[in-house]
């Protein structure tokens, strides 16, 4: 089965402009991508079904914006498939 | 439905877990069908998506308890199949599809004499109210519809 980072990027190449040998393990989803906060949701829906999950965007953002993470954590590509590995394995725990 | 005031809805006729039926009747006059068309009155698609979208943000709203607002964000695949005009007697089914956080997805389709007339996939943001006024409207109408 192909790795988390490879179905989060054919979901984001699918759902936005952007062309899939553009994303990478580096990509930040919002400054080096571009993706916007309406194809943003669509991709966290396609990400939610995907995997069977709900992706918790809204604690995610809260935590960024009141500067208790940084936005790396949640938004860089690398570390995005990081957070959904976790929760699928919180699910499945 | 009074057009004038994006009243869409008239009655909940339905509530049960993730789905709402409700009912309208698309009005015999309205200075909508003085434009859309002269001559030749038809609810405009604008409107029956609207519709769809009311039906949905009751759902979303009783789900939720009526505590945050759900604003229309996305409309997708919206097919309008017929015509209808003034006098017109409509149910609009609405089902939630996906709970996501602070989001939700919706489908929706309006029905006349049990025929389709139009359907779409709907998404909307959900926030909390951005002003007291528009809670208090929201759970006033909630309650003459009969969700609270």
């Amino acid at each position: 089965m192909a790795s988390s980072f490879d179905r989060i990027a054919d979901i984001i190449a699918e759902n936005s402009e952007v062309p899939r040998d553009k994303i990478l393990p580096d990509s930040h989803v919002i400054n080096d991508l571009g993706i916007d906060s309406l194809d943003f949701l669509d991709i966290v829906f396609a990400i939610d079904k995907a995997f069977g999950i709900k992706v918790p965007v809204e604690a995610w953002t809260q935590e960024v914006n009141a500067g208790n993470a940084p936005a790396e954590k949640y938004f860089v590509m690398k570390n995005l498939a990081e957070r959904v590995d976790e929760l699928v394995a919180a699910k499945a725990g | 439905m009074r057009l004038e005031y994006f009243q869409m809805i008239d009655r909940v006729a339905a509530r049960e877990g993730d789905a709402i039926i409700v009912e309208s009747r698309i009005p015999d006059a309205s200075p909508v069908f003085e434009g859309h068309f002269p001559g030749h009155p038809l609810m405009p698609g604008v409107l029956l998506v609207e519709t769809m979208a009311q039906a949905s943000g009751w759902l979303l709203l009783d789900l939720m308890g009526f505590a945050r607002m759900p604003f229309l964000m996305a409309v997708k695949e919206a097919k309008f199949r017929s015509f209808i005009g003034p006098g017109t007697a409509v149910r609009v089914h609405a089902k939630r599809l996906h709970d996501g956080s602070g989001f939700a997805v919706t489908e929706a389709r309006i029905e006349a004499d049990g025929k389709r007339i139009t359907d779409a996939e709907l998404t909307f943001r959900i926030m909390d109210y951005p002003a007291p006024e528009l809670a208090d409207a929201m759970r006033g109408r909630g309650r003459e519809l009969g969700l609270l």
